[in-house]
């Protein structure tokens, strides 16, 4: 008989190996199910995890590919984690990330053409405030009314969307664009509102530095400021942490800020990076991946930069698999959630022991 | 078992050589002792000395690993709780399994194996009741119920089913001095009619006046056995230990000026099963110990968290060293010197899964200047952290080890230094030494006094009259979220305490004095 025994703490050698173990059953598993579809699961495989980078003709295409995707998953992630430490659950950023991206392009627009330097940086405050306004509606509702901010923050993605589509095909659309719905492209046709890549064939562009400084700004908040600490307090004992002196109400408007602020930021660089305009199918579910991103990541900073770039590699060689294997998409996403699915079982073997006994005699 | 067959009554229950071993510790090992009929059985020991296991092999939650039990001359091998109580075994658990939306009789059908109707079973419990003297409505919701009357709701449940042994764990916990006497009174009429009872408890008076038969184990292990009656209860409590007990010692108290004063404080019951507190008034001294007493949830949580500051009270309520406190959280409060140790030691005193670093962190950031502008110091934490650890023996492999890998007695230890060593100017305790061995309970008891004798001024909430009488300068109770007149200790009688903690819930003079 197997029986689990809790340890009396967690054990960090396997908090540092189960995410590992995760991937190898995801490969396992989802190996399976490419080969119940009639597909080659090492041929499969291969083409998610080593083609993306390795592949003598795909390779120098997909390897920018990498660090596009993954500086929104990882910026987004960065800050719901703070926020999920804390037992506060914006599930919203899908939301945050489209206001930030429609408010930060709106304010580049409005200024078209000026070449002023001035002008991008005016967007990335802006596409923060977008996000950071977007996630206190939920904040001040929970705060003042007791809201669940769970529904509040996800409701809200879908009123986003509708800003998104109206703003597309109304306020923001391209005056020259011959009556199409979407902004004017920002990458292409405003050179001082363009987030491009800095340096070329790396695919790195301002959204992947801001990527990189939030991951530190996080590391050194969780593990050396005391508001961090507050943040760990609240989820890991919340009446602990309000005997500490941590205000409950404060903490819910920083860690939903936070995160709104950073998946603005997110949608702000990638609307005026990648995506290049506003336009009705801007939102790619980085909101939403990103939850995923946090918890295979552990809510640790280095982890979600780990998590994040493997999650884009996913995407990058889904993509991949889609074209090369014929792959359908829903394949695609139902592997991504074996990833999160065997990450929280696995969960088990760092809170608990395993231990086999004899089935006792009755 | 020859011994027994030379008896002229024959044993109830025997045990003989039980052994049951966990991962990485042997809770009992060869135990053995004999249950007689109409006795009351005292089992003695310290947190941790095995007795839950003991008798929850005995009620077959567990299966020993090795020994035999012996009831009524056949061997007993429960294979589960129905299965003892149909042998005539019954057990009342020290926290109730009562359903709080439901009436009493349905409770009570709820914890049978073959309840009758409803009305018969009504019946039944008045006519229970009455013979033992535990007056109960089985109409009434049992959330209404006072702590006492919920214990008589499981007492009643097991005499139901006519049980030979009984077992109680920690009965009297919950109970005011006079329910205690109401309580003893019914199992003296139980013993009289042949029902054995296996008693376990950690109050020694109430053990010398209640049993005839005490078996003592320490660290799973029977020691010693004796007849209660004829011993001290410090004699009782050094065979428990092992060892010789330091009596806490103290300095004649001399009151200073009020270092503390609350002035008509109400608040509001948090929850629905909270308790609102109602227009407590009192001045606390330098240098003096207050002890309140009182039964469990009449309000000792939420008077706590009024005086911490995490519920905040109307401006002019409290009154700290002359300075209005209110309206202030927490931290502001710690900063002007008041602190506070909580009852729940995991999960408000201290984070369970946080480091003892980080735990000190907890309270600790504003008086020892733990922070420079909102980044830690850890370097100082790890130092403040260590001092807790030596100066108040806390038994850790190092301090970054998780709080809940700690033993309750010796978590208890560092919730309590990390506030000593910040020098509070008023210290408020709820519960200072729940479920802390008897060496550990009189360590913190001490640390309280030389606190006091160093001018700070000390609350105690506890629910251990025993304690609070050694320890306390003045004595006060909180019942039903009122605060009773504080009274000079010395010299306080039991009654007199009684009365102050609310007497006995719903009690008839008569029945008492039957």
């Amino acid at each position: 008989m197997i029986r689990l025994e809790k340890r009396p703490s967690p054990s960090r050698l396997w908090t540092v190996v189960t995410p590992v173990l995760a991937v190898l059953a995801t490969m396992i598993v989802g190996g399976l199910m490419f080969w119940a579809m009639g597909k080659d699961p090492f041929e499969t495989i291969r083409t998610i995890f080593w083609d993306p980078l390795f592949h003598e003709t795909f390779g120098p295409y997909s390897r920018p590919q990498l660090l596009v995707k993954a500086g929104p998953l990882i910026l987004i992630a960065i800050g719901l984690s703070l926020g999920f430490r804390a037992g506060i659950w914006n599930i919203g950023a899908e939301g945050q990330y489209i206001m930030g991206a429609i408010v930060g392009a709106g304010v580049g627009l409005a200024f078209y053409p000026s070449e002023s330097i001035l002008i991008f940086p005016a967007m990335v405050i802006a596409g923060a405030f977008g996000g950071w306004a977007w996630a206190m509606i939920p904040g001040l509702l929970k705060v003042k009314f007791g809201t669940n901010e769970i529904l509040v923050s996800l409701m809200l993605v879908y009123v986003a969307e509708s800003w998104l589509a109206s703003m597309a095909q109304g306020l923001l659309r391209n005056p020259d664009g011959m009556g199409f719905p979407g902004s004017r492209n920002l990458a292409r046709d405003f050179p001082a509102a363009s987030n491009l890549e800095l340096i070329s064939g790396t695919g790195m562009h301002w959204g992947v530095v801001a990527a990189f400084i939030a991951v530190i700004f996080a590391y050194v908040l969780l593990s050396r400021h005391m508001l961090g600490f507050q943040v760990r307090l609240t989820g890991e004992a919340p009446r602990a942490a309000r005997f500490s002196g941590v205000k409950p109400a404060r903490l819910i408007l920083f860690c939903l800020g936070t995160s709104g602020a950073l998946a603005g930021l997110a949608g702000l660089f990638e609307v005026a990076g990648p995506a290049g305009q506003v336009s009705i199918d801007f939102g790619s579910g980085y909101g939403f991946t990103a939850i995923i991103v946090a918890f295979l990541g552990r809510l640790h900073p280095v982890g979600i930069l780990l998590a994040g770039l493997l999650m884009a590699l996913t995407y990058i060689g889904g993509e991949l698999a889609q074209l090369m294997l014929g792959l359908p998409g829903a394949a695609i996403q139902l592997f991504q959630g074996m990833l999160l699915f065997f990450l929280l079982a696995m969960d088990v073997l760092s809170n608990y022991r395993i231990r086999l006994t004899k089935p006792e005699a009755a | 078992m020859t011994e027994n067959e030379s008896t002229e009554r024959s044993a109830l229950l025997t045990l003989d050589g039980l052994r049951k071993a966990y991962p990485g510790v042997v809770a009992n090992d060869d135990v053995s002792f004999t249950v007689w009929p109409g006795e009351v059985h005292a089992l003695l020991g310290e947190n941790g000395a095995g007795k839950s296991t003991l008798v929850k092999m005995i009620y077959g939650l567990v299966k020993p690993d090795r020994g035999i039990m012996v009831l009524e001359g056949k061997a007993f091998t429960p294979a589960n709780p129905a299965a003892a109580r149909s042998a005539g075994v019954a057990m009342v658990f020290q926290h109730f399994s009562l359903f709080d939306a439901l009436n009493v009789a349905e409770n009570i059908a709820l914890g049978m194996d073959n309840p009758p109707a409803q009305r018969e079973l009504a019946t039944r419990i008045s006519e229970v009741s009455e013979a033992y003297g535990l007056p109960l409505d089985p109409a009434r919701i049992v959330g209404d119920l006072s702590a006492g009357e919920r214990q008589r709701v499981e007492i009643i449940r097991c005499l139901l089913q006519d049980p030979r042994l009984l077992i109680m764990d920690e009965p009297t916990s919950v109970l005011t001095p006079q329910e205690v006497e109401i309580l003893f009174h019914t199992l003296r009429k139980l013993t009289a009619e042949g029902t054995a009872i296996l008693y376990i408890s950690h109050k020694l008076e109430e053990i010398r006046a209640l049993c005839e038969d005490a078996t003592i184990l320490r660290l799973g292990k029977v020691v010693d056995t004796c007849d209660p009656r004829e011993k001290s209860a410090r004699e009782l409590a050094e065979m428990m230990v092992g060892e010789s007990l330091h009596i806490p010692t103290r300095e004649e108290f001399k009151p200073g000026q009020v270092v503390l004063a609350i002035e008509g404080l109400s608040l509001p019951s948090p929850s629905s099963f909270g308790t609102a507190l109602r227009d407590i008034s009192l001045k606390l001294s330098a240098g003096e110990v207050l002890g309140i007493g009182g039964v469990a949830g009449n309000g000792q949580d939420e008077f706590l968290s009024a005086l911490s500051g995490e519920v905040l009270a109307l401006p002019g309520v409290i009154t700290l060293n002359g300075k209005d406190v209110g309206l202030l959280g927490p931290n502001p409060r710690r900063a002007l010197g008041l602190l506070a140790a909580p009852e729940e030691r995991l999960g408000h005193a201290a984070a369970p899964d946080m480091s003892l670093l980080e735990n000190a962190l907890l309270t600790g950031a504003v008086r020892e200047n733990l922070t420079s502008r909102g980044f830690l110091k850890w370097g100082r934490v790890k130092d403040f952290t260590e001092k807790i650890i030596d100066e108040f023996d806390v038994r850790t492999p190092g301090p970054e080890n998780a709080a809940r890998s700690l033993s309750g007695g010796n978590l208890q230890k560092f919730v309590i230094g990390r506030e000593i060593l910040q020098r509070p100017d008023v210290l408020v305790v709820n519960q200072p030494t729940w479920g802390v061995d008897a060496s550990a309970a009189a360590a913190i008891r001490q640390a309280l006094l030389d606190l006091a004798a160093g001018g700070a001024a000390v609350i105690v909430i506890s629910q251990d009259l025993d304690e609070l009488l050694e320890i306390s300068d003045r004595f006060t109770a909180l019942n039903e979220g009122r605060l009773a007149k504080p009274r000079p200790a010395q010299g306080l009688s039991v009654e007199e305490i009684g009365l102050m903690m609310g007497g006995a819930h719903d009690m008839h003079e008569a029945e008492v004095n039957t």
